[in-house]
């Protein structure tokens, strides 16, 4: 009886694992949680690659054992051994080198990816240009005063266009720190629907240092300032969230959609680690080490936010959230808490004076 | 030349006429394993003392004894031991995760659990059962040796280990380690400080065994081999064996010193690795993972030795490329040293080297690779025999395969960012080091138990122990992908209600893999008492362990053997007879 050639059925077999592959690699993005950063789809177009070969592997390898194991049983009362093959000195050859191309392939891509999430350009000065940019707009602080320039938060990014982009060798050395006078405008008190008035809700100038270690711009904002600085400090069993701007704190992350949102981290005891499923981020928060993430969200709603890293008895309920608004509701929110945290500080205040 | 057709045609046909008297007289020495000294052939070598031990009794398993077999026993034992210990506490641990909320034990000692199940898995079963137990136990018997080249320092490193776990549950009585096997600071500093102490204590006891075993290995190995084995006629096990001691020689100095810093830290004032006091807590994951790494490699690589032993045997074939298998290990052992980092992506590491160490991570997978396809293509035209040994020998293969391809993705910064400190990982390192070094050892158990005893295990019991393993397995981790990318992290003894199913059915896998040691364990009691009489060489093997009684007499054997073939050459004697012959075998 003559058989099918076995170079035909290898062809139908490669054809079919590469389908299979394909189609699996495609259908893996639904495995993760959704995506709300902008880093999100760039680790899901990354994982469903590797899913993609390492399902093609997978079906091949095993598909070799599973036939093996079938065509090479021993059958009954054959006690005589395998034919005796030593080797395969270019089959040898051959899978050693498709798989290290395979991963040194996957190392460049990954490299690429990382770039695009920011990965290699932690350390940069993300406060340098506020030296150089008009106020309006590039910066959250300078912004909260005029309700309009809050709406336009998401289409923010244009107006920084006008600004040249800085080349890394500008915005590195520039450390000096961004001195009151240019953004003094900004610390008029603010006009609030409360009886109230409130001096200088606007405490601090941005001027929080980008931590080295994290993720820092991605290539679009590079050089550029972020648009929301929050100071997150981790402690045995609970995430504080400070807006340096606005001197809120908070136990909740609220970040505005589409804001370019840089997130330091700090630890006061021992190490714990911010991570928010869903925009694939993760960072330790270490004792004496300060570290960051930067990102921008995509999708507003409510993610939980995880620590990650091993800190006590407690760990697995140190969790809390991070509230994507739309920049309306970002609005209300910091107006909100802005009142709440200046009546609280008047009545520090009174208690300091009696 | 003439060696050539040695090696690959059938010996009679072509025999030059030395060889054949060469072969004669080899084969005159091959029989008698055990004669009575009266009957010595000719041309032997007797390179040792002729007095004859009695064999040992059972008590001279529990003394100070420097018989590397019972050393080996010794190390077995008392690893399984800890292995239940171990479980047991892995069992606590899924009934706590099978609802969302903390209600069955304390968290801290939810901890304390699940930082001993990590230490003692790994520094008290796996390193000891595979590198003391197969390692002291075959080493010397596969090559042709009497001993190891340092019985009494063999025998220290052993009773090292006892101590060791006694202080780990000793270290319950003071709340139990709680800062996970990897007891980073500040968190190791501050929690259960009498318990951290110990545990530190217990872990530099078993690196010390550690050091001074792979001396031992490196020593026995490169001196010791019978001379009339060529280099590459040494079984891949010894070269696994080979290139775990010099890595594990090579790091856990590197841990020791880590630990005892983490120690002077705790008790005596010291502020290496406290922030605030100028010491810097990365630091520590640097040191602790220079050694870990590379430990998770002393862990594997024994095994891989022994899937390089067990799969040519019952699969009646030449393993497949010995060289490219036998360097692979020694690539392991180098590039497994540069990168520890991929455990630190998320940690005070900067970018560049978070995409160096993805690079090199990404590379360690090729020489395991190589090893994966070498025993995948020994399968091929062989004549499979699905022994209980076999079974966990392939299912080792398929979950490694597994475990591997899960490995490359996390090697990848941008991927590992999300998942790490995940479930994710916890599926992984189960899928490598129960799916890989666990199904290992079983599967050298069920090799090598008719050698160590002289009894065969029951082979059906060994089927139903591989059945529910398999499927224990997979029902145990499979689903912890799942959990972990879905975001839920690591070592917490509560969850988000929203996981509650997928750990349920992870618990139920666990308790099913619990179950599947009590198989196990009362076949190899029973078998070792009353199974059937195995005789030297059941699996009609070619490494020369077989060549002597079982179990092997006190000095292995009465003369030392000679080499006449190779370890692996199935197929070649009228014993072991091929029915065919490939071109793909004739090299060059």
């Amino acid at each position: 009886m003559q058989q099918v050639p076995v170079s035909l059925l290898t062809l139908v077999a490669g054809i079919l694992v590469t389908l299979v592959s394909i189609w699996v690699g495609q259908h893996s993005a639904s495995l993760l949680p959704v995506q709300a950063s902008e880093q999100a789809p760039l680790v899901d177009r990354f994982f469903q690659i590797l899913v993609g070969i390492g399902t093609a592997l997978f079906l091949i390898v095993q598909g070799a054992i599973v036939l093996f194991m079938f065509q090479y049983r021993r059958r009954q009362d054959d006690d005589r051994d395998g034919t005796l093959i030593e080797g395969n000195f270019p089959l040898e050859i051959f899978w050693t080198a498709i798989p290290s191309i395979i991963v040194i392939g996957l190392g460049i891509y990954s490299v690429d990816v990382y770039t695009q999430m920011g990965g290699l350009s932690v350390g940069h000065h993300s406060m340098a240009e506020h030296a150089a940019a008009p106020v309006k707009g590039t910066a959250l602080a300078g912004t909260l005063s005029e309700t309009s320039d809050i709406e336009a938060l998401t289409e923010e990014i244009p107006t920084n266009e006008v600004i040249p982009e800085p080349t890394s060798a500008e915005i590195l050395p520039e450390e000096a720190p961004v001195e009151a006078p240019e953004l003094a405008p900004i610390s008029e008190p603010i006009t609030l629907p409360v009886k109230t008035p409130i001096k200088t809700p606007v405490k601090k100038l941005v001027n929080v240092p980008q931590p080295g270690i994290g993720i820092g711009a991605n290539p679009k904002v590079l050089g550029k300032s972020a648009d929301l600085v929050v100071n997150v400090t981790g402690m045995q069993f609970a995430w504080i969230f400070n807006y340096p701007e606005t001197d809120i704190t908070s136990g909740e992350l609220h970040v505005p959609v589409g804001a370019d949102v840089q997130v330091n981290l700090a630890a006061s005891d021992v190490i714990h680690s911010l991570w928010i499923p869903q925009f694939r981020l993760k960072q330790d928060a270490i004792p004496g080490q300060a570290t960051g993430l930067r990102f921008k969200a995509t999708r507003p709603g409510t993610y939980p936010i995880v620590c990650a890293e091993l800190c006590g008895g407690y760990h697995g309920s140190m969790r809390s959230q991070v509230i994507v608004h739309t920049p309306e509701e970002y609005q209300e929110w910091l107006e909100s808490n802005r009142v709440a945290s200046a009546q609280t500080q008047q009545i520090v205040a009174a208690l300091q004076n009696h | 030349m003439v060696k050539k057709i040695y090696l690959f045609h059938h010996r009679d046909a072509e025999y030059t006429e030395e060889e054949t008297q060469d072969k004669n007289k080899l084969m005159t020495l091959q029989l008698p394993q055990n004669s009575p000294p009266g009957k010595k052939p000719e041309n032997v070598v007797v390179t040792s003392h002729t007095t004859h031990h009695k064999p040992w009794k059972w008590y001279d398993y529990f003394t100070f004894n420097v018989d590397h077999k019972v050393i080996g026993i010794q190390y077995l034992v008392t690893a399984f031991a800890f292995y239940l210990i171990g479980g047991l506490m892995a069992v606590a641990m899924r009934t706590e995760l099978a609802t969302p909320d903390p209600d069955v034990l304390d968290p801290n000692l939810y901890n304390a659990f699940m930082t001993n199940h990590g230490t003692i898995m790994i520094f008290l079963w796996i390193v000891p059962s595979a590198i003391g137990g197969f390692g002291n136990y075959l080493v010397p018997l596969m090559i042709g040796a009497r001993d190891m080249a340092f019985p009494k320092l063999n025998a220290i490193a052993f009773w090292l280990n006892p101590p060791a776990g006694l202080l780990l549950v000793a270290s319950f009585f003071f709340g139990g380690s709680q800062s996970g096997w990897t007891a980073y600071p500040p968190l190791s500093l501050i929690t259960a400080p009498i318990a951290q102490s110990l545990w530190i204590l217990a872990i530099v006891l078993v690196g010390t065994s550690s050091i001074l075993g792979s001396v031992n290995f490196v020593v026995t190995i490169l001196k010791m081999k019978v001379p009339s084995m060529r280099w590459d006629q040494l079984p891949l096990f010894c070269w696994a064996i080979l290139a775990t001691s010099v890595l594990a020689l090579v790091s856990t100095p590197v841990l020791a010193s880590g630990l005892v810093l983490l120690l002077f830290d705790i008790n005596f004032g010291t502020s290496f690795f406290k922030p605030d006091a100028g010491g810097n807590v990365v630091l520590y994951q640097h040191l602790f993972w220079f050694y870990s790494h590379p430990a998770v490699y002393l862990m594997i690589l024994p095994v891989f030795g022994i899937m390089s032993e067990v799969i040519p045997v019952h699969s009646r074939k030449h393993i497949f490329g010995y060289k490219a298998i036998a360097y692979s290990s020694l690539a392991i052992c180098v590039v497994g040293l540069f990168v520890w980092v991929h455990h630190m992506f998320t940690s005070g590491t900067p970018g560049w080297m978070r995409m160096f160490f993805t690079i090199s991570t990404l590379l360690v997978a090729v020489p395991t690779g190589v090893k994966i396809f070498g025993w995948v293509a020994t399968l091929w035209q062989g004549k499979i025999r699905y022994t209980s040994a076999m079974l966990f020998a392939i299912g080792l293969l398929s979950m490694f395969v597994l475990g591997g391809i899960g490995g490359v993705m996390l090697g990848t910064t941008p991927f590992d960012i999300h998942v790490h400190d995940s479930y994710y990982i916890v599926a992984h390192f189960h899928y490598v080091l129960f799916g890989g070094s666990v199904f290992g050892i079983y599967s050298g158990i069920y090799h090598w138990f008719p050698k160590m005893t002289g009894r065969m295990l029951n082979e059906t019991w060994g089927r139903v122990h591989f059945a529910l393993t398999f499927v224990g397995t997979h029902l145990t981790f499979f689903p912890m992908h799942e959990l972990g990318l879905q975001g839920m992290p690591r070592r917490v003894a509560m969850y988000d209600p929203q996981f509650t199913a997928i750990n349920q059915l992870c618990t139920y896998g666990a308790f099913l893999l619990a179950f599947s040691v009590i198989p196990f364990t009362i076949n190899v009691i029973t078998s070792w008492r009353k199974g059937e009489v195995a005789g030297d060489n059941p699996w009609n093997a070619l490494t020369l362990e077989w060549t002597t009684a079982s179990p092997p007499a006190v000095e292995n054997w009465e003369e030392l053997p000679v080499v006449t073939h190779g370890p692996y050459e199935y197929g070649l004697t009228d014993n072991h007879r091929a029915d065919g012959f490939s071109e793909l075998g004739v090299r060059g």
